[in-house]
């Protein structure tokens, strides 16, 4: 498994390749998990070095199609970590009423599966008519399966538990078709959502938000680009608006934490000053 | 950093899972509030069973415990615990991260990726510890720093409530100290470069 970019240089070339080839910008991820998926990728792809991955990477865009699956896609659960969507919808929804139409960014969406979380949560707080969504990643294929909204129906065991856990006041199965073995989620929840390409690396603001999540994303980034990200974040917010982080992230080491204050600490819920 | 050949000990990593409680109690009783350098421990827990754990500890040990934050900076004699659910890692930078990237052996926090990571950045300057254990996690990652240069520690199996984890490891590799686990503590001590608390018994009174 390590055996990998035992040279720094290497590892470095190939995201500066990378990045001049294909616009991805890697460079400042942090490095030691994205080892650990350039050395999946190896394996993957059969490469002996990351000289050889390079070479490959750049002479096959499908390669690299490919590779963005190692060094991105997050596997979510709908409604995971329950506290936090309990805590939205008990401290944060409330505030959000108050907005004639709200805008929430879900920043580094993957599948989507907390995007639509945020749908049926908003849906049965009586606001998704009004809502609208943005969930957005750099992975096309991701997004793509997003925006389809199928899920594997042996996941839905644990969604549904999740969704009682998080204070979901009917039934999941509400929200889905149970198709062969797959579910597919209700065609009202993915009206509501904007899947679209953006990174938090490269790209800057492109509305006024109300609401931020980005959960288990920054933790990719290395400080730098983290502050970069959350100066994105900070400045799409309104004044008064939230942002909600993993439930082990936090804007203590960030030069943006001044910006913010704790809204409900324990479910990692800012809101911006 | 220090490129001399046998860099003074920056950073010390635990591994362990069931069993491996009992073990570190011992262990952490017998390091000094002044030890100079950190610890970072991943004990794979029962889901659905989380933070109690860093509570538990610092009752028992006059070093500071708590839950490793992401881009938190190594600090000495601090003991840093993995978050259930999370991986952790050491970036060369000598701060956190975490990651929710698929377990590894099926463990989330895994021990082969602290290992891994730790390895990475501090290279000969690290000690790595397995302890009692159920599964064959952290197995490669103590090879790994063995191969960095850092110094190997596994608890004797023998000594062990669940052995396959230091069996494992000592059949992935040379391995520098296979130790009963009252050994390991002093050992830590005097890798770190300071006096052994004399006794477990003492530190506790000292409190």
């Amino acid at each position: 498994m390590m055996s990998v970019a035992r040279s720094d240089a290497e590892f470095e070339h190939l995201f500066e390749a990378i990045f001049e080839r294909y616009h991805y910008d890697f460079r400042r991820y942090a490095e030691a998990s994205l080892r650990r998926r350039v050395a999946s990728a190896l394996v993957h792809f059969g490469c002996a070095s990351v000289p050889a991955l390079e070479e490959r990477v750049l002479r096959d865009p499908r390669t690299f199609t490919e590779l963005l699956r190692f060094l991105t896609v997050q596997v979510s659960d709908l409604f995971r970590d329950p506290p936090y969507f309990r805590a939205l919808r008990e401290e944060v929804v409330p505030v959000l009423r108050t907005y004639p139409s709200p805008k929430v960014w879900v920043a580094g969406c993957a599948t989507g599966e907390e995007a639509y979380s945020l749908a049926i949560l908003f849906a049965e707080e009586g606001l998704l008519e009004r809502t609208q969504i943005y969930a957005t990643d750099i992975h096309p294929e991701s997004l793509r399966s997003a925006q389809a909204g199928v899920y594997a129906l042996d996941r839905f065991a644990r969604f549904s538990e999740n969704y009682l856990q998080a204070g979901g006041r009917a039934s999941l199965s509400q929200y889905y078709t149970a198709e062969y073995s797959s579910a597919v989620l209700d065609r009202s929840l993915k009206k509501a959502i904007l899947f679209a390409d953006h990174s938090l690396a490269t790209d800057s603001v492109f509305a006024e938000m109300q609401l931020v999540s980005c959960r288990n994303v920054l933790i990719y980034f290395e400080r730098s680009l983290q502050d970069r990200a959350l100066g994105v974040i900070s400045d799409a917010l309104c004044r008064k608006g939230f942002l909600g982080l993993g439930l082990k992230e936090t804007l203590r080491f960030s030069t943006h934490a001044s910006e913010f204050r704790e809204f409900v600490p324990d479910a990692r819920i800012y809101q911006r000053l | 950093m220090t490129d001399s050949k046998s860099p003074d000990l920056a950073a010390i990593v635990v591994g362990g899972s069931a069993g491996a409680l009992e073990a570190l109690d011992r262990i952490l009783r017998a390091l000094p509030s002044t030890l100079p350098v950190p610890i970072a421990i991943v004990l794979h827990m029962l889901p659905g069973r989380p933070s109690g754990l860093s509570a538990l500890l610092s009752d028992r040990t006059p070093l500071s415990v708590k839950e490793a934050e992401d881009k938190e900076p190594l600090a000495p004699g601090t003991v840093y615990l993995a978050s259930p659910n999370y991986h952790l890692l050491v970036e060369r930078s000598r701060t956190f991260s975490l990651s929710v990237d698929e377990p590894v052996l099926f463990s989330r926090p895994s021990i082969d990726v602290l290992f891994d990571s730790a390895a990475e950045a501090f290279g000969a300057a690290l000690c790595g510890v397995l302890l009692s254990g159920a599964n064959e996690d952290g197995a490669q990652g103590l090879r790994h720093i063995g191969a960095a240069g850092g110094t190997t520690v596994v608890q004797a199996p023998h000594t062990a409530s669940s052995p396959q984890m230091p069996a494992a490891a000592l059949a992935a590799g040379k391995v520098d100290h296979v130790l009963p686990v009252e050994q390991i503590g002093p050992l830590l001590a005097r890798l770190a470069r300071t006096a052994p608390s004399s006794a477990p018994l003492f530190a506790e009174a000292r409190r």
